[in-house]
């Protein structure tokens, strides 16, 4: 044992290189918006996009003709029909567009256009069918009763927030670790902390470190978001949700450690960061499922560690399942997170 | 002169970057307690060679000592023992400067508080300043308030009043001055005469990565033989020149 060791009152070398990553974090307003508000205002589109209740009528133009007034009437107060009104002429465009899902050209009988790949175009057509067919005077044998029923968690939109906090996460991650990184390298702050007795480990340790404390705003507003405004549902418990989340932001940070340790400047770390992260956005299922993909590339797709968060994610909020059952993608995570930091470490660039 | 009375030696260091000869076969030794100049003008390989003894570049060939010891095997020793401030280096602006300075001391196993540290550049009422909003001057009082966090026994200062008004320069001087007179060793570069003439027992002139004089700045100066015009008393710019044809900052 050698005589203690006396820090003048300083903290650990971790806790203040981590409290210095910190403060430069909080003292950057752009940072605060990319944490904070950017996942809001994505939340808010998707709330938007995607409003609880009711479904979306059916869209529908009428081209102009002698029975076009007769057509419109039928139309106008059929449930879950909307009509819009087109300039003459721009009915095809419309209809091309998505702006009307169906239109009506009356014939008589009257010919319905639309495109039968489109489930909605599809939906517009039974609408329109059944009520132009009980206008005309076709007698309904019954009419059913309903029982509308809305299961929480078995929406998109249920199934899309998961994929939006692994989507910040990983963002918030790379980004931010990367971007700090090459900052201190182009200032030759990196240079001047190894000429101190500084561990280059704890340096490295630090950046992530710091970086997880964020992690509760960070994913947890798109959460939280989700559950008091769009009605998502929690399954899994809170405690296995922030396990997941944690190990994810730590494979990231490997990940993000690992593209900034030799990268001289800001064009060089974001080309290395898009070349990293745009492929993830599509393959990994953050906006539809990367079932979609070949089996050949399955392989490949659930080695990626946004797969893996995004998957745990899903299985934990979604179908309420332990740390058990996403122990695979816990240790993809792990295994990106251990990885990244290891090979970081050995060819990080400090001069 | 070696082991424990040795502050730096270096020999026949070499340092090439591909085809140009950044260091070639420079030696010289800085004594315990001594306060040592590279002087030369931009380019002579001030920088390079100071880099090399910090232990950052691992030179082509040659050998180094800092206080008796290799940097292979004793970087985490000399590292404590040592402090640097380099030619370049930003410190992040969004840090205040207590904080900056509480991190660097949280590397220490040993030396001065952080009040200390404040009273000993003149920076106590920055303290809750931002970096980035100093001064040139109250900047590099920092950075030198940084290399001083684990009281070391050898200081290390690459060009430290470059681009400061005068009356900053001489604050600076004050304050290596006090760190000599309790002992401190320090190995400087420069390429300002008077700051040589002021600091330095000792200094070599470096010109291509070579040492082409000497010698404690009188000496230098007797070099010259009688000051030819009366009132110009001989400097080490005059050394410079009658020893390479050029001026020091002529590049």
């Amino acid at each position: 044992m050698t005589t203690p060791i006396d820090r003048g009152g300083s903290w650990h070398p971790l806790v203040e290189l981590a409290l210095a990553r910190l403060r430069e974090f909080a003292r950057e307003p752009e940072a605060i918006f990319w944490a904070f508000i950017f996942p809001i205002l994505m939340s808010v589109a998707l709330a938007i996009a995607f409003p609880g209740g009711g479904s979306k009528p059916a869209i529908v133009g009428i081209e102009p003709g002698d029975d076009a007034n007769g057509i419109h009437e039928a139309l106008e107060h059929a449930p879950g029909v909307t009509v819009r009104d087109l300039a003459p002429g721009t009915e095809a465009r419309a209809l091309r567009e998505g702006e009307v899902h169906l239109l009506v050209v009356p014939t008589s009988p009257p010919t319905y256009r639309f495109d039968p790949a489109r489930e909605e175009s599809r939906v517009a057509r039974l609408l329109v069918d059944d009520a132009l067919k009980h206008a005309a005077g076709r007698p309904d044998p019954w009419s059913a009763r309903e029982d509308p029923v809305q299961v929480p968690g078995s929406r998109y939109v249920d199934w899309l927030i998961p994929g939006i906090v692994g989507l910040n996460i990983m963002g918030t991650s790379m980004w931010g670790i990367g971007f700090s990184i090459v900052q201190a390298r182009m200032r030759k702050l990196l240079k001047r902390l190894v000429a101190s007795p500084m561990h280059k480990r704890e340096y490295l340790l630090a950046q992530v470190g710091g970086r997880l404390i964020l992690l509760a705003p960070e994913a947890g507003v798109p959460l939280l978001f989700g559950v008091f405004v769009l009605g998502l549902p929690i399954r899994g418990s809170l405690m296995t949700t922030s396990i997941v989340c944690l190990v994810g932001a730590l494979a990231f940070g490997g990940v993000g450690l690992l593209l900034a340790s030799r990268a001289r400047t800001f064009e060089a770390i974001s080309g290395l960061m898009n070349m990293t992260m745009v492929p993830m956005w599509v393959l990994s299922g953050v906006f539809f499922s990367s079932s979609n993909f070949p089996q050949a590339v399955q392989p490949l797709i659930q080695a990626l560690p946004l797969t893996a968060l995004i998957d745990a994610l899903r299985a934990v909020v979604l179908d309420g399942v332990g740390l058990a059952a996403v122990s695979r993608e816990l240790a993809v995570l792990a295994g990106w997170g251990l990885g990244g930091f290891a090979l970081a470490l050995r060819i990080f660039r400090w001069t | 002169m070696t082991g424990i009375m040795t502050g730096v030696m270096c020999s026949n260091l070499i340092k090439r970057y591909g085809d140009v000869v950044a260091v070639d076969r420079l030696s010289f030794e800085v004594a315990r307690g001594e306060c040592f100049g590279l002087l030369g003008p931009n380019g002579a390989g001030k920088t390079t060679t100071i880099e090399i003894l910090e232990g950052l570049l691992e030179p082509d060939a040659g050998d180094v000592q800092i206080l008796g010891l290799t940097w292979r095997g004793h970087d985490g020793e000399l590292r404590q023992r040592i402090g640097v401030q380099l030619q370049e280096t930003q410190l992040a602006d969004k840090l205040t400067v207590e904080e900056t300075l509480r991190l660097f001391r949280s590397f220490y196993h040993r030396g001065r508080t952080i009040d200390e540290l404040l009273r000993l550049v003149e920076l106590e009422s920055k303290r809750r300043s931002w970096v980035g909003r100093l001064s040139g001057g109250q900047r590099q009082r920092l950075a030198v308030a940084c290399a001083l966090a684990g009281e070391p026994d050898l200081l290390f200062l690459d060009e430290p009043t470059t681009g400061l008004d005068p009356q900053s320069r001489r604050q600076l001087w004050h304050l290596l001055a006090e760190f000599r007179s309790q002992g401190g060793t320090i190995l400087l570069t420069t390429h300002y005469m008077d700051e040589a003439e002021t600091l330095c027992d000792r200094v070599a002139i470096v010109d291509h990565g070579r040492v082409i004089a000497e010698g404690s700045p009188r000496e230098l100066i007797a070099t010259l033989g009688a000051p030819r015009v009366v009132t110009h008393q001989g400097t080490l710019e005059d050394v410079f020149v009658a020893l390479t044809g050029r001026h020091l900052r002529e590049e």
